[in-house]
């Protein structure tokens, strides 16, 4: 073997760090200091790598390197009839899959054209918001312990496994559960889901309001968080930042209320807002969104409409398994469903849905045939992780940690 | 049960001079006369055969290394949830002595890869593990990285390309339960077929590389 080694660059290797003298001033030599964080850190909530510029302990710059968990999921979509590819887009943003699935059946139901039936609607809201506590549950967990405080992470979890034995005991699943369908949803809830329901719905504000003693008085979390590293509305518009980071900074933009789906107008709720933008408006924002998501489960269960939960349109759900026995006809639906798939018609459609970080947006464009042309997810996290260098910059490599877990991103979004 | 009492029982604490000496014994097993007689020859015998227990040294570190992986904390995807949630309160990996996740892959020795592993990511799941310090053991976690799973495309590598897996765990993503089932499978491995390093378990030694030394001539 000839010739010498090159040394690797900090973008090729996950461990070099590389100095650059900066100059004299005041007498001292300064020099950046370029530092790769990630990909596997604890603190990065997931796969992110973060190339970090930083003088002394003061961050500089913040470069995101993404694309760890690409998984192809909007090109295998392309390549599975609509129906199929709902458990495949459950599993991009693997927090709030009721979300993805949301947006992508409703983005399918506007280009079909086909009406979902009330009680569908209302269970997709029961659904939906209980997906939304339970993210902001793990949320929650992760940045208490990236703060350093362990207990309130166990605490999460506990109050996170009643939810997944709900979506266990309406779905057979704890994640990924499939339950919404183009139409409606897959199932109605059993006998007994109601009861359950309302207990957790009784439980759960009494245990936001402890973890809020935990943490709106700890003096660690205020100093960790309170004035750091906040940026205006203005500049997170300007990045196309949405969710709760935006609503931190005094802009009470919500898809819920601004163009509500699936019978968002028949609830009663308020959109929590911050004033100043910094972490700890991020904070108590989710915090507070939680009490807001309670109230909209128990009005939804409370008004919980009678009648399907599923479109009658055969020609997109499937009949009920009893019909096969006795009806040709729905023989035949169901054997073109299962094995071709409904055709959806020509065109292109992008449906927005407000999921716990934000817009996701589901865009899907069809040919007429039974397999989508293309489809594309506008998922928060990906927008909202350009931000963290404007949130960061000038601020300590200690909260720059801080800001990634108010960030909240979600990995499995970002890179899809 | 109900609760009975400890002299009930007749359960009392013995030193191990005091039972040479042939000091009172309040046991089960005591012979009627011990108190009046010396403990010698066959009762001796007897006696360290029902109270002490003998094993190799090499059976007894795989005791205390399967009673007591370090987990590094390493999360991939959806699956990390679900570790999560095993490490939680309901399914208490610490009721096993697995609580103890690690942050650095050098203080840990076992990897659990929680979720879909991408070809890029996969040079860095290999350097992981082989920053580990042996013995070291890898659970691949869901189907995804066990097969690649629902998402059979360009992106996705399964984990037994480039690393050895000692147990994977099917689901997507698993249950806690079936991770902590996992986790008691590679403990009944260890304990079972105490080999620690992985080149012995797979038959790969020979396949090592070493680093050119420092100051050598690289021709």
């Amino acid at each position: 073997m000839t010739g010498t080694q090159t040394p690797a660059s900090p973008l090729q290797s996950g461990l070099e760090i590389s100095l650059e003298p900066l100059g004299e001033a005041d007498g001292e030599s300064r020099q950046l200091l370029s530092l790769n964080f990630g990909p596997h850190h604890p603190a990065t909530h997931g796969v992110l790598r973060l190339l970090v510029t930083l003088e002394a302990e003061v961050v500089r710059d913040v470069k995101p390197i993404i694309g760890y968990v690409h998984t192809g999921i909007e090109k295998t979509a392309e390549d599975k009839s609509y129906w199929k590819v709902i458990p495949v887009v459950e599993r991009m943003d693997y927090l709030s899959y009721y979300f993805n699935a949301m947006a992508y059946c409703g983005a399918v139901e506007t280009l079909l054209e086909v009406e979902v039936p009330k009680r569908a609607e209302y269970l997709r809201v029961i659904h939906l918001e209980l997906n939304r506590i339970a993210s902001h549950l793990i949320w929650l967990g992760t940045s208490a312990l990236d703060l350093g405080a362990t207990s309130p992470f166990l605490y999460c979890l506990r109050d996170r496994e009643q939810i997944l034995d709900l979506f266990e005991m309406s779905s057979g699943q704890r994640m990924h559960t499939r339950f919404f369908q183009v139409g409606g949803v897959i199932e109605d809830i059993p006998a007994g889901f109601a009861k359950k329901l309302r207990s957790f719905l009784k439980e759960m504000p009494t245990r936001v309001d402890e973890y809020k003693a935990l943490l709106y008085r700890n003096e660690i979390v205020l100093q960790r968080l309170r004035g750091i590293c906040p940026l205006d509305a203005e500049t997170l518009l300007s990045l196309g930042v949405t969710g709760p980071l935006l609503r931190a900074a005094g802009n009470p933009w919500d898809l819920r209320k601004a163009s509500p789906y699936s019978s968002y107008e028949d609830f009663q709720f308020c959109i929590p807002v911050g004033s100043t933008g910094d972490n700890y408006d991020r904070l108590a924002v989710r915090i507070a969104e939680i009490y807001e998501s309670v109230k909209i489960v128990t009005q939804a269960l409370d008004g919980l409409p009678e009648g399907p939960y599923v479109t009658t349109d055969r020609k997109i759900a499937l009949p009920p398994r009893h019909e096969l026995a006795t009806s040709m006809e729905a023989l035949i639906h169901h054997f073109k469903l299962v094995t071709e798939g409904f055709r959806v018609p020509s065109g292109e459609v992008y449906f927005p849905i407000e999921s716990p970080r934000g817009e996701l947006g589901c865009f899907v464009r069809s040919d007429g045939s039974s397999k989508p042309v293309r489809v594309h997810m506008r998922d928060p996290s990906f927008v909202n992780l350009q931000a963290l260098s404007h949130m960061t910059e000038g601020s300590y490599i200690a909260d720059l940690i801080a800001t990634i877990a108010m960030l909240d991103p979600i990995l499995g979004g970002i890179d899809r | 049960m109900s609760r009975r009492d400890p002299a009930e029982l007749r359960v009392r604490s013995t030193h191990a001079s005091e039972l040479l000496r042939g000091a009172p014994l309040e046991g089960r097993n005591a012979p009627a006369q011990l108190d009046q007689q010396r403990l010698e020859e066959e009762r001796l015998e007897e006696y360290v055969r029902e109270r002490v227990l003998t094993t190799t040294l090499e059976k007894a570190v795989a005791w205390a290394r399967g009673n007591s992986f370090f987990p590094l904390g390493f999360g991939l995807a959806c699956c990390a949830m679900e570790f999560f949630h095993a490490a939680g309160s309901r399914t208490d990996i610490a009721r096993f002595g697995y609580e103890a996740v690690r942050a650095s892959p050098r203080q840990a020795d076992l990897i659990i890869l929680s979720g879909r592993v991408s070809i890029k990511m996969a040079p860095i799941v290999r350097r992981l593990y082989d920053q580990m310090l042996e013995p070291k053991w890898a659970i691949a976690m869901g189907a995804c990285c066990s097969s690649t799973g629902i998402f059979n495309n360009y992106a996705l590598v399964p984990a037994d390309r480039f690393m050895p897996i000692d147990v994977h765990v099917p689901g997507c993503p698993p249950r806690p339960e079936a991770l902590m089932h996992g986790i008691l499978k590679l403990r009944d491995m260890v304990q079972g077929h105490p080999q620690p390093s992985w080149r012995e378990r797979y038959g790969a030694i020979g396949t090592e590389e070493t680093p050119p030394t420092v100051g050598e001539d690289a021709s």
